[in-house]
């Protein structure tokens, strides 16, 4: 392939990354920007989205679109209420300290991976997609007699990958119908900007908590649903979710929703256009280290506002 | 009060040095590995318990100090001595610029710039594979295992090479905790305000904590790759980061005493854990969220508020 049809394969690889990352990455940022707390469990809640939707379709069998689209909305239900009920058990319980937090997150990754561990087991096991159509694109060419359109061998994406690149413009805009327009999402940014005068304005901020830690959770399951019938669910598959949800939301600003978007749809493409032509470990390395840099250098984030 | 601290810490070398002449061969050597795991812990504990830093990264400390000594063996052909130095070098070394670049943040910033710190040494690590045999590892030669004439595969040697370590950590660390920098170490733990405003420079203490904490994991990482002969990424991996922080709260984080004591338990819990079922983590899950729930202080930590108010 010449390097144009190539370069378009790898962007087009990188808008599927860069939708799933923005669902996941956009669950981590809400849960901090309201709540100031670090979840470490996140990768996990990842994790049991696509596990319990390999669950779902497996148990319902017959025809793939309709088990996939029980799959799309019971797995991100269940997580949340999971993840709800963690929050009430435990990080309510101690107080949303951010250290003792990010100690009890820890303890929660590891229990949610080793119970998937003994009761999914140690192999990764595909989702059939609902639908799968081969679509080949055209790539144009200067010849004689002007453009001319042709297609190259090779150029090509599934409809399901279409899909997933459209999942996610239509879940941020209806969130940000949610927060904007909506009583529920009137309660939350008021809890978000300063949860003690919320408190005293009778919002039950303990239970807006848990909600915003299970819609958290279900944000990155449904991005975790996406992708499943690309790549397998696996017990350890949380971990690469988790880091790249972390430098998305650094770079984008902690807390900062349309930074966390920005962000994410750049880290994306970049991650998919570079693990197109690189090796992907040493763009990991990389990727890292800038997180790294940009929290010595700006403790807020890229593009956070500055705080004290 | 000094006699009884004194005691009790000379007390506890003791019975492991008694303990090595009766362990049956398994508990023998778990207790080594045990002893140089505490050290470790301790060097942990100086910047969590004593100083207040949670460092998430910690395993980029205890794999330089082994990848340094391992790697300076297998290809430059160094001795155990010279190689142990190289180690303990690169732990300080290590701990020194992370600790310059990653205290010009504080608290979540803090613990996620040293978690990414350590990623990218795992990474590293991996990506080059064909220097550091990447995940496998590699093995140190029995021939390359002699400490002073001291054959370190040889099981009672061993133990005694780790009790040693062990012990001199844990002086140290009696020494440095009595000294006035430990006393303004506690201090910005409780305070870091106050204690900048009664004139310490901070930031130079704290630097010297992450200094000493890094060399000190550093050092364990190298005595541990040493006695068991085995240098291998998944040291350098996030668990082995989880790990000292669970051993410090389970012991009781700000205590001497106390991350001997949790990994002592913690060892022997996931051991018993691991004969039951391949989920063994889940064992560390479990105990780290009940720490956080229900014993935020750990056990020497609820030992020191109850009853034993001196304990350091």
């Amino acid at each position: 392939m010449e390097f144009g049809p190539h370069l378009m394969l790898a962007v087009l690889e990188g808008l599927v990354q860069a939708s799933v990352l923005t669902l996941t990455a956009l669950g981590l940022s809400l849960v901090f920007g309201v709540m100031r707390v670090v979840n470490v469990a996140h990768g996990e809640f990842f994790m049991l989205g696509a596990v319990l939707a390999w669950w779902i379709t497996s148990l319902l069998g017959g025809g793939a679109g309709l088990a996939f689209a029980a799959a799309l909305v019971g797995a991100p239900l269940m997580v949340g209420a999971i993840a709800a009920l963690a929050d009430w058990l435990v990080l309510r319980r101690v107080a949303y300290d951010p250290e003792r937090t990010i100690v009890a997150t820890i303890g929660l990754l590891y229990i949610f991976q080793q119970i998937t561990l003994m009761t999914f087991g140690p192999d990764a096991r595909p989702v059939p997609p609902p639908f799968n159509t081969r679509l080949a694109l055209p790539w144009f060419e200067w010849g004689e007699g002007g453009i001319a359109l042709y297609w190259p061998w090779g150029l090509s994406i599934t409809s399901y990958k279409l899909f997933v690149i459209a999942a996610a413009p239509v879940v941020l805009v209806a969130l940000w119908l949610v927060m904007t327009r909506t009583r529920l999402g009137l309660v939350l940014r008021a809890t978000r900007i300063d949860s003690e005068t919320a408190r005293a304005f009778a919002i039950p901020v303990e239970q807006v908590y848990a909600l915003v830690f299970g819609i958290g959770a279900a944000l990155a399951a449904l991005g975790a649903v996406l992708v499943v019938p690309i790549r397998q669910a696996h017990y350890l598959m949380g971990a690469d979710p988790l880091l790249l949800s972390f430098i998305v939301v650094i770079i984008g600003g902690l807390g900062s929703l349309r930074g966390t978007v920005l962000a994410a749809v750049l880290i994306g493409m970049s991650d998919g256009i570079i693990s197109v032509f690189f090796t992907p470990t040493l763009a990991k390395i990389f990727a890292t280290l800038v997180v790294a840099m940009v929290l010595v250098a700006r403790p807020g984030g890229l593009f956070g506002e500055r705080r004290t | 009060m000094t006699q009884r601290i004194l005691a009790l810490h000379l007390g506890l070398i003791g019975l492991l040095f008694v303990l090595q002449f009766v362990l049956p061969p398994y508990h023998h050597d778990n207790i080594a590995r045990i002893m140089v795991m505490a050290a470790y812990a301790m060097g942990y504990n100086l910047m969590f318990g004593y100083t207040g830093l949670l460092s998430l990264g910690h395993a980029m400390f205890f794999a330089a100090g082994m990848y340094g000594m391992g790697l300076s063996m297998q290809h430059a052909g160094f001795a155990a001595e010279a190689a142990l130095a190289v180690g303990i070098t690169a732990g300080f070394g290590l701990a020194l610029g992370v600790g310059l670049l990653a205290l010009r943040t504080t608290g979540v910033a803090f613990m996620i710039v040293t978690l990414m710190f350590a990623q990218a040494l795992f990474l590293a690590i991996l990506y080059f594979g064909p220097f550091t045999r990447g995940d496998e590892g590699f093995v140190i030669p029995l021939s390359a295992r002699i400490f002073a004439g001291l054959r370190l595969s040889d099981p009672t040697i061993r133990y005694f090479a780790a009790l040693a370590l062990f012990a001199l950590v844990l002086l140290a660390m009696l020494w440095l905790i009595r000294h006035p920098v430990g006393r303004v170490l506690i201090a910005i733990r409780e305070n870091e305000e106050r204690t900048r405003m009664l004139g310490y420079d901070t930031w130079r203490h704290k630097l010297f904590a992450v200094t000493a904490s890094g060399t000190i994991s550093g050092t364990a990482g190298a005595v541990y790759g040493l006695l068991f002969g085995y240098v291998g990424a998944s040291f350098a991996e996030v668990p082995y980061s989880i790990f000292p922080l669970l051993w410090v709260l389970l012991g009781g984080a700000g205590t001497l005493v106390g991350p001997f004591i949790g990994t002592l338990f913690m060892f022997y819990l996931i051991d018993l854990a691991s004969g039951v079922t391949d989920a063994y983590m889940l064992v560390v899950g479990v105990a780290l969220l009940l720490l956080t729930l229900f014993a935020p202080r750990g056990i020497m930590g609820m030992l020191r508020e109850r009853w034993l108010p001196w304990l350091p």
